[in-house]
């Protein structure tokens, strides 16, 4: 079967710390924080206060999104996948338009966990108020799970595929897979691949309960989220957007567009929750498996990995995280990769930081630096046992890296790896 | 309230909806919402619940219904205000 080489030709990112692809590369280089206080979470009597909410301006809404769509509007998710969405389509070069054709080539793969929560709570009390009538016409939209990718088919005009996707924590790297699959498999000659997660308490509420964000740094949000960190205490919440536009590599030749990085191969699979796995534990074979699966499938070895963008909560299975790379890579100690997480500056942004953080990979492999894993300068012994500590920058350092494997790892013991390629012409 | 005062007040109601400028600027009596003014049929219960809130009136199922062109609108709005009174 014909077999096609995927590449990257456009980005996009919302994220809590910078939005547009050009911001985030100097924040990912400053190792800038998006972790803020937030007064309603406290006020609801959230053990976690702190969390990652992209700063979106006045008036940015309005250039993605129109007067219409914007009526009774309440679904920060959508939003973020909009721009982000947009940002990238435009980046790849291609142009929006309301009365462009409808375009069969391209397609859509933008996931997430929920969609308008903050929408779905005006429904209910609606509802419950015997108002059902008064809920007008977009209700549905906007809290459907594809509400996400039918927003983004619509204003772009995809005749391919439309669809989103949802794998927990997963999502966004699951989403780049099904796009690499349908573009290498001769479906289509573009996707959109990407995932968005909401803001807020209605999100965040359920991780509260179960004790595993922070409640340690209410009083020092910056310092909050600290990934393979000694004193990790827990994930801090966090929202956004991340998209990348997949294209057949002749399609973009063809297009004389600026490619970003190539997509080299990757995996997905389920640990079934079993042999240690459950809902909320992966099961390490699996997730050793999906790591093999995606080298293998990359046709490369495990010594050709320059880095790792790993996924790295802040919770107390980042340890087991390294145990799974090294047992993976057969590497450790000096010989391990360098390891970071985008985590420390923006938190777990969910369904949205598999997308996010594939976005930074991206701009790692083309920009050529490593970002800093901040908040990590006293690293947990657990993961100083088998690797290295100068194998995780604490600023960011200047180097050239051919291969980046991405990893995501999601509640019902789900994993993806993307193995992504720094592009020369 | 006459007739212009209600044609007045539905104009900026469906103003936000309208996809056919032109025909919005001639709107008469006759101006069908949907063939006319190219309203979204999805959009025609957001039209109705604004017309509920700006003229104080509910309507009923079968007055949605009829809700289709400015001529229906003024009918069943002045039927619905003379029933208030």
């Amino acid at each position: 079967m014909e077999h096609r080489r995927v590449v990257i030709t456009g980005l996009g990112v919302v994220a809590p710390n910078a939005i547009g692809v050009e911001d985030f590369t100097l924040a990912l280089r400053e190792g800038r924080s998006g972790i803020r206080f937030q007064k309603e979470l406290k006020d609801l009597g959230f053990s976690c206060c702190i969390a990652g909410i992209p700063q979106i301006p006045d008036g940015m809404a309005e250039r993605y999104l129109n007067r219409l769509q914007l009526r009774n509007f309440n679904s920060s998710g959508i939003l973020y996948g909009c721009i982000a969405g947009i940002d990238a389509w435009k980046d790849a070069g291609l142009t929006v338009a309301p009365d462009s054709p409808l375009d069969l080539d391209s397609g859509i793969v933008f996931g997430t966990g929920q969609s308008g929560s903050e929408k779905c709570r005006e429904v209910i009390y609606n509802i419950d108020d015997h108002q059902v009538r008064k809920l007008g016409s977009t209700v549905v939209a906007q809290t459907m799970a594809s509400g996400v990718s039918a927003y983004l088919g619509g204003i772009l005009g995809a005749g391919n595929q439309v669809t989103t996707n949802s794998s927990a924590c997963s999502t966004g790297a699951e989403a780049v897979m099904m796009g690499y699959e349908r573009i290498s498999s001769g479906k289509a000659q573009r996707m959109l691949v990407g995932s968005c997660s909401d803001h807020g308490p209605y999100i965040w509420g359920g991780f509260d309960a179960m004790r595993v964000m922070t409640y340690k740094h209410n009083e020092s949000p910056v310092q909050g989220s600290r990934p393979l960190s000694a004193t990790a205490s827990g994930f801090v919440p966090g929202s956004g957007a991340g998209a990348l536009l997949l294209e057949s590599l002749e399609s973009a030749q063809a297009r004389g567009a600026t490619i970003h990085a190539e997509v080299l191969g990757g995996a997905v699979n389920s640990g079934g929750q079993r042999d240690g796995g459950s809902m909320t534990a992966p099961n390490a074979n699996a997730v050793k498996r999906c790591i093999g699966q995606a080298i293998i499938s990359s046709g490369i070895g495990s010594a050709d990995i320059d880095a790792i963008n790993g996924h790295m909560t802040a919770t107390i299975k980042d340890g087991m995280e390294i145990k799974n790379w090294t047992e993976a890579l057969g590497r450790s100690g000096v010989d391990f990769p360098y390891i970071n997480s985008l985590k420390g500056m923006i938190g777990h942004c969910l369904a949205a930081s598999g997308s996010i953080e594939c976005v930074s990979t991206v701009i790692q492999l083309k920009e050529g630096f490593l970002f800093p894993s901040v908040n990590s300068e006293d690293l947990h012994a657990e993961v100083t046992e088998l690797i290295s500590a100068d194998r995780i920058p604490q600023r960011a350092l200047p180097m050239e890296l051919e291969i980046i494997a991405k990893a995501s790892f999601g509640f019902g013991d789900v994993n993806a790896v993307v193995i992504f390629k720094k592009w020369s012409a | 309230m006459t007739k212009e005062e209600i044609i007045a007040k539905l104009k900026v109601i469906v103003k936000p909806y309208i996809q056919d400028e032109k025909a919005f600027e001639d709107l008469t009596e006759e101006t069908d919402f949907v063939k006319d003014l190219k309203i979204n049929s999805a959009n025609l219960v957001d039209v109705i619940l604004d017309v509920e809130d700006q003229f104080d009136i509910i309507l009923d199922n079968d007055s949605m219904e009829e809700l289709l062109s400015v001529k229906a609108a003024i009918a069943v709005i002045e039927r619905k205000l003379a029933a208030k009174e």
